[in-house]
């Protein structure tokens, strides 16, 4: 059995006299233990939204969350608010975009880890700094005894992320949810979290579920990919395979508008046109149809179903981009 | 072409330049110089490191402190505050005379149109009943500071509760709260001191000082409601919820301490509208009926305003009192705000 089963999760904003805005549309996926599984899209499309629903964080009032989302067997979507707490952070781990504004700026790190500790694990605040300076020297934060007492604001961003990792890690959840956390850093740090996640990862055997945009990210890290397009999974397949065949026209983009280092000079940049926010509210037809180069009559008349595929996957696309044709 | 030209030259002042190095030394001697200054280069980086290291983690508090240190206005209030304060806590050693003993040599020469000026016993004169000017002054900074602080932590306390309530539990207990604190807003701070004072059946300075604390908290419930309300937006407190920690600690811990930046700020600067109220209000004559306590409105108010005319100087000091030790709580109310506020940060 997965260790987390989402199933047509489907997020509803909804406000007193306004249009109501379909955020997650039917969404599945479902993770292994010890598997990394990616949630990829351009902005708005549903990414931290469908993380947000999978924690139970999304504000009480003003949504409508439905569907299943089933951790070990149990609906956290029907469990009580309480009961959901005590999970948060035990069983499920969260780790946020920016490190800085995600720590309390008024706690010294150390505190902010042995909270979780105390919290979780029902230690007293002795055992529990202890134990946050070994996280602490685990996720390769250098001096930790003298990191505990620091605030946030005195220690650089990628140690933050460390710290953040530390917090998220600390009560060895199940499952790891990462929200573009490589985003707020800078290309050297963004190397030395991915490293220091797919380590702790392959240690704890620990699954994680890794949004991002950043397709360098996905290729390092993911064994399958959830590609996401207005709310909706367009396309789902192993790493290599969508690396090496992309099917749907919107991953094929994706990885196109990726810049190489080895294309000529004067070659332009490969952007797919068009926005996100072009077709919100999303039409009858296909959400991408408007941005798609592939774009046939039956794209504009209803949304395609998500099919099975020969290679395992699955893809929701009326005229898929040809299997011969790899990304250059 | 040139080469057998140039290359003496640009030898000739190598030569020159060095000439303990080459005459005194073999050319391996040049070498272990080079060694010797990597060595002490690197002796002194390990020393900085050492010195770095060494430093700890550093409080937020001593940081604002730091960057407080650092603006010269806000020392400059906080020299106002600290010289005020000094005054009134040491006051008794300070005033020559006691501040309510009448003096016969003061007594005997006053008049209705003409009040002893200084002498070399009473440095300031005398007051319209013959007591010592100066030193009851000097008694009005305690009187001041009293009241001032009295006021403030009254009004932060009420008004941190209402707020920090308001802001955490949000629905209808914000609702009904917040409308009771616009209600208070909508009356002007004076007005609804005076109708406080007013209402007390025997007025004293702790009537005084509740007006001036009830008009106070309003602002700070305010204060604390919008900035509790910011911070559980916050991406932290976001943090905290995902992590499972209690409703309980994430008012307690997260979100009340970074709402509170705000409101400490703007007790300082209560603090100096606090004394000016309650000034204004002893002005008035609603203040303290017990003339013998010396109170810088109240020395404004009746003394100096009656004997104007005749000297004064009566009005003239309590008014530069109140006014300087406003200025002084405000400057550093404000070097504070610059200093605490994480925005400013680098």
């Amino acid at each position: 059995m997965s260790l987390l089963d989402v199933r047509d999760l489907s997020v509803v904003f909804q406000r007193r006299g306004e249009q109501s805005f379909t955020a997650v549309d039917k969404v599945s996926f479902s993770v292994e233990p010890g598997q990394t599984v990616g949630l990829v899209g351009e902005s708005g499309c549903g990414k931290s939204v469908t993380s947000l629903a999978i924690m139970g964080l999304l504000p009480r009032r003003g949504n409508k969350v439905t569907g299943g989302v089933l951790f070990d067997g149990t609906d956290l979507l029907q469990l009580r608010p309480n009961d959901m707490r005590d999970r948060r952070g035990r069983d499920i781990g969260m780790i946020f975009q920016d490190p800085l504004s995600s720590l309390n700026p008024v706690v010294p790190i150390g505190v902010q880890v042995a909270e979780v500790l105390e919290r979780h694990r029902g230690m007293d605040r002795k055992a529990a700094l202890k134990e946050a300076r070994e996280l602490l020297d685990a996720v390769g934060i250098p001096d930790p005894n003298r990191r505990l007492k620091e605030y946030p604001h005195q220690i650089s961003g990628g140690m933050r992320q460390r710290a953040l990792i530390a917090i998220a890690l600390a009560c060895k959840p199940r499952l790891l949810i990462a929200d573009e956390p490589t985003t707020a850093l800078d290309v050297t740090i963004q190397a030395q979290i991915l490293t220091l996640l797919k380590q702790l990862v392959d240690e704890t055997g620990t699954a994680l579920i890794m949004i991002t945009h950043d397709l360098g990210v996905v290729a390092g890290l993911c064994d399958t990919v959830n590609v996401l397009y207005g709310g909706k999974v367009v396309e789902r397949a192993a790493r290599h395979e969508l690396f090496a065949r992309p099917r749907h026209p919107y991953t094929h983009g994706l990885l196109n508008s990726v810049p190489r280092l080895d294309s000529p000079r004067g070659e332009p940049l490969h952007a797919i046109r068009g926005s996100v926010a072009d077709n919100i509210p999303w039409a009858e037809g296909c959400a991408f149809a408007p941005r798609c180069n592939n774009v046939v009559d039956a794209c504009l008349e209803g949304t395609p179903p998500l099919e099975s595929t020969a290679t395992g996957g699955d893809l929701r696309c009326n005229n898929p981009v040809s299997e011969e044709v790899a990304v250059p | 072409m040139s080469d057998p030209i140039t290359r003496p030259g640009v030898a000739a002042p190598r030569d020159g330049a060095d000439p303990t190095g080459t005459s005194e030394r073999p050319a391996s001697a040049t070498e272990r110089g080079i060694g010797r200054l990597g060595d002490r280069k690197k002796a002194r980086l390990d020393e900085l490191a050492r010195a770095s290291a060494d430093k700890g983690g550093v409080s937020l508090v001593r940081d604002a402190f730091r960057r407080l240190r650092r603006n010269p206005v806000a020392m400059f209030g906080a020299a106002i505050v600290a010289v005020f304060v000094l005054v009134a806590i040491f006051a008794p050693l300070l005033a020559p005379h006691d501040p309510a003993q009448r003096f016969d040599e003061l007594t005997k020469n006053l008049t209705v149109d003409s009040i002893p000026g200084a002498s070399s016993d009473f440095p300031l004169g005398s007051d319209p009943l013959g007591r010592d000017f100066l030193s009851r002054l000097i008694y009005g900074s305690r009187q001041t500071l009293f009241v001032g602080v009295f006021a403030t932590l009254i009004g932060l306390a009420l008004g941190a509760l209402i707020g920090a309530v308001a802001g955490a539990f949000g629905g209808w207990v914000d609702n009904i709260l917040m409308r009771l604190t616009d209600v208070m807003l909508a009356l002007p701070a004076l007005l609804l001191a005076i109708s406080l004072v007013a209402m007390a059946s025997r007025s004293s300075q702790w009537t005084v000082i509740l007006a001036v604390a009830i008009v106070n908290v309003p602002i700070f419930a305010r204060l604390l409601r919008g900035s509790m309300l910011a911070q559980r937006e916050s991406d932290h407190v976001l943090a905290a919820r995902a992590l499972g920690v209690k409703q309980r600690s994430i008012v307690l811990r997260h979100m009340l301490p970074n709402a509170m930046t705000a409101v400490i700020v703007q007790a300082t600067l209560t603090l100096s509208t606090a004394i000016l109220e309650a000034a204004s209000l002893s002005f008035l004559g609603l203040g303290d009926p017990d003339i013998n306590r010396a109170e810088w409105g109240l020395m404004l108010g009746v003394d100096g305003v009656r004997y104007f005319e005749v000297r004064p100087e009566l009005a003239y000091y309590p008014a530069l009192a109140i006014i300087v030790v406003a200025l002084g709580f405000t400057l550093l109310g404000e070097g504070m705000r610059d200093a605490i506020d994480p925005k400013n940060r680098r």
